[in-house]
């Protein structure tokens, strides 16, 4: 095999990769929107909030300390001691629950029945005021996560793989962080899936997510399920944050992926688990590919920043609900 | 008691449909146009000028500009930035490349270029609604953006990427570059405001703006009564973008003077002007108007308290600053729908009354 080929492959490799980080994002939004009908902005936010919240807990911060010691002229900033990861993740996780119980009780309750459009400008509010609370918590610096993730390319797969091409060729270079994300992401959707599936609290939020009247009339709790929604979702959030935050760093630009998830959504449909995950390996791929044999080469590069917006764009033009999403029937 | 169309009798058509049909609310106008052309031109100082009054006229010019298309089209666009970066570089290429010609017909200009662009990218808007359109807007503002930074053509080949405007006069005084006076920064804004707000609102209660609402309040059914959703949509974005267009090229040009792209329209400019229409209120001039005022004042205002008052470090104030935006939007989205210039309306109501209680 040309060693073009083969880089070719490496690039598709990588996509694919970066694509079920797109896709452990969209799932949060896709969870949110099937319950609840509310398209949540703030789900990149809250990835960013439960890494912070993680690293806090972990490292022993102590919440707010920049806004108690302006207040009170105090110098706080650690308790002194270190949480073991495991204890930090659950602790995290119940954060989140909190949250998506306080969200829910004080922003979303007063909106039943709003304008999709309202309740979509509601998450994005939701999302600032998430990210400055994020901040006045947590501090703004950037932040490393040490749950011991593996780092670095995987070697054993270049080894493997440098016999396909010829010298010029050293194998396929993959982050090891990549796979142990797409593992990760692979568990995480299996589980969901079962969730859905076989519990009885699954069950009651399918029925609510086919139709909010009638899972009513058979007594079914709407509040109680909007709350497990967004909990499922800031736990899907946790996840994504830990897996990227991990790449990068937790920083602000962690928020940002939630744009990236939106052409996602838009390829694969809002309505459809399956059709997040293949609309985020199609966008990880194929910006990968275009930045490689076209944008690099003849653009000039970085195309990666609109590349997917556009490809969601066009395929919009011609299936406006998407892949795999429900046919939009309108009535006057 | 003075405020009430009572004993205000109109006597020709022109009369009957006035912007303004109660006399209070008109003189109302004619004293706030003549405070903001005669009075404040002779107080201005550097730090009015560039904290608040401009940037204030300017965002009002786009959320004049974002109100057409999502508060009065219904069309919800996340592509502000990138819209006001087109203003703002096709500015810089006809200053550049006309020095002759006078700089307003440069930012007339700029509006029209904008307008077209916009026009091509709400193309989609005629088969992609809502969210989806929401976010078909987002590639205007990544490509865009991703545009201007990549391809040297359009800051002249500069070296550090940015473009700042070079010295142009108008009635012998500069306009922009870094010699002019603050008092011309600011009248230059207003006359493009004034001028702006004027087309918008009579725009908005002729056919067009009729036909934009038609649009927004259900497009099938508009479309069935003989509304043309292309021509609605079209001109919708094309307007907006002209406004916005406008209001880059000045921002840019009067305002900051050099800009880089990323950094003065990214997609925080999208939202923070969204905020505005949304904070004012959809669909009202007025609100944009108040919207742009409200969130240029905010984080001026919560500076003076935080930082100089209270001593608080200039982060934690800007964080600070997020949370009571966020805040702000959810309590009036839960509220207030209408934003501010509902509660206008509300006050208006009650004055009508007043003093009596029925």
């Amino acid at each position: 095999m040309s060693s073009e080929f083969l880089y070719g492959i490496e690039v598709i490799i990588n996509g694919l990769m970066a694509g079920v980080l797109y896709a452990l994002v969209a799932l949060g939004f896709v969870l949110i929107y099937k319950a609840s009908g509310i398209f949540n902005y703030s789900q990149g936010v809250m990835a960013l909030f439960a890494a912070l919240t993680l690293v806090g807990i972990m490292e022993g911060q102590v919440p707010f300390s920049h806004l108690i010691n302006a207040i009170f002229g105090t110098e706080l900033h650690h308790f002194g001691w270190e949480v073991p990861a495991f204890l930090a993740i659950a602790l995290t996780v119940v954060v989140m629950v909190i949250f998506a119980w306080l969200v829910q009780r004080f922003v979303f309750r007063h909106l039943v029945g709003q304008e999709p459009i309202i309740l979509f400008m509601a998450t994005i509010g939701l999302a600032y005021f998430l990210e400055g609370v994020g901040d006045l918590m947590w501090g703004s610096e950037i932040k490393t996560i040490a749950l011991g993730l593996p780092q670095g390319n995987a070697r054993w797969l270049e080894d493997v793989t440098s016999a396909l091409g010829d010298d010029t060729f050293y194998g396929f270079f993959v982050r090891q962080l990549d796979i142990v994300a797409a593992l990760v992401a692979m568990v995480l959707v299996t589980a969901l899936i079962v969730f859905a599936q076989y519990t009885k609290q699954g069950r009651a939020m399918r029925a609510v997510a086919d139709d909010h009247q009638a899972a009513l009339s058979v007594g079914i709790s709407l509040n109680f399920i909007w709350v497990l929604v967004w909990s499922l979702a800031g736990v899907v959030a946790l996840v994504a944050g830990v897996m990227w935050g991990a790449k990068s760093g937790v920083q602000f630009s962690l928020s940002l992926i939630a744009l990236k998830a939106l052409p996602v959504l838009m390829l694969g449909g809002f309505t459809s688990i399956p059709g997040a995950i293949i609309g985020g390996l199609i966008i990880g791929v194929g910006e990968q590919l275009f930045e490689y044999t076209i944008g690099g080469p003849f653009l000039g590069g970085a195309t990666e920043n609109w590349f997917a917006y556009m490809l969601a764009l066009l395929f919009l033009v011609f299936r406006p609900q998407g892949l795999f999403g429900e046919k939009i029937i309108e009535r006057v | 008691m003075f405020y009430r169309e009572a004993g205000d009798f109109k006597t020709s058509y022109e009369a009957d449909s006035q912007t303004f049909p109660i006399a209070f609310d008109r003189y109302r106008y004619w004293v706030i146009l003549a405070v903001a052309y005669l009075v404040i031109p002779f107080l201005i100082n550097d730090y009015w000028a560039n904290a608040i009054l401009v940037p204030f006229l300017i965002y009002a010019i786009a959320a004049i500009g974002l109100n057409i298309l999502t508060g009065y089209c219904g069309q919800v666009s996340l592509g502000t930035g990138g819209f006001m970066a087109v203003g703002a570089y096709s500015c810089y290429k006809l200053m550049t490349s006309f020095p002759d010609v006078s700089i307003i017909i440069h930012v007339v200009l700029a509006g029209v270029i904008t307008a077209v662009v916009g026009a091509a990218f709400g193309l989609p808007s005629l088969r992609i609604k809502g969210f989806y359109l929401a976010v078909a807007t987002l590639a205007a503002q990544f490509f865009l953006v991703w545009l201007f930074n990549k391809v040297s053509w359009f800051y002249n080949y500069s070296a550090s990427g940015q473009i700042s405007a070079p010295e142009r006069m108008l009635f012998g005084a500069p306009v922009t570059g870094p010699n002019t006076e603050p008092w011309v920064q600011y009248m230059v804004c207003l006359v493009f405001v004034t001028i702006c707000a004027i087309i918008a609102r009579n725009l908005t209660r002729g056919t067009l703006g009729r036909s934009w609402m038609a649009i927004r309040d259900m497009d099938i059914a508009a479309e069935i009564i003989g509304v043309n959703p292309l021509k609605a949509k079209l001109t919708a974005f094309a307007v907006s973008s002209f406004f916005i267009g406008i209001s880059g090229a000045l921002f840019f040009s009067v305002y900051l003077g050099a800009v880089e792209v990323g950094e003065a329209f990214g997609i925080q400019k999208s939202f923070l002007v969204l905020f505005m229409i949304i904070l004012g209120g959809l669909g009202s001039i007025f609100g944009s108007f108040a919207g742009a005022a409200f969130l240029v004042l905010l984080p001026v205002l919560l500076k003076v308290i935080g930082v100089d008052l209270l001593g608080w470090p200039t982060d934690l104030v800007s964080h600070l600053r997020l949370v009571i935006i966020g805040a702000l939007i959810m309590f009036f989205l839960i509220k207030e729908p209408h934003g501010l210039a509902q509660l206008w309306r509300i006050a208006k109501e009650k004055l009508r009354l007043w003093p009596f209680p029925y």
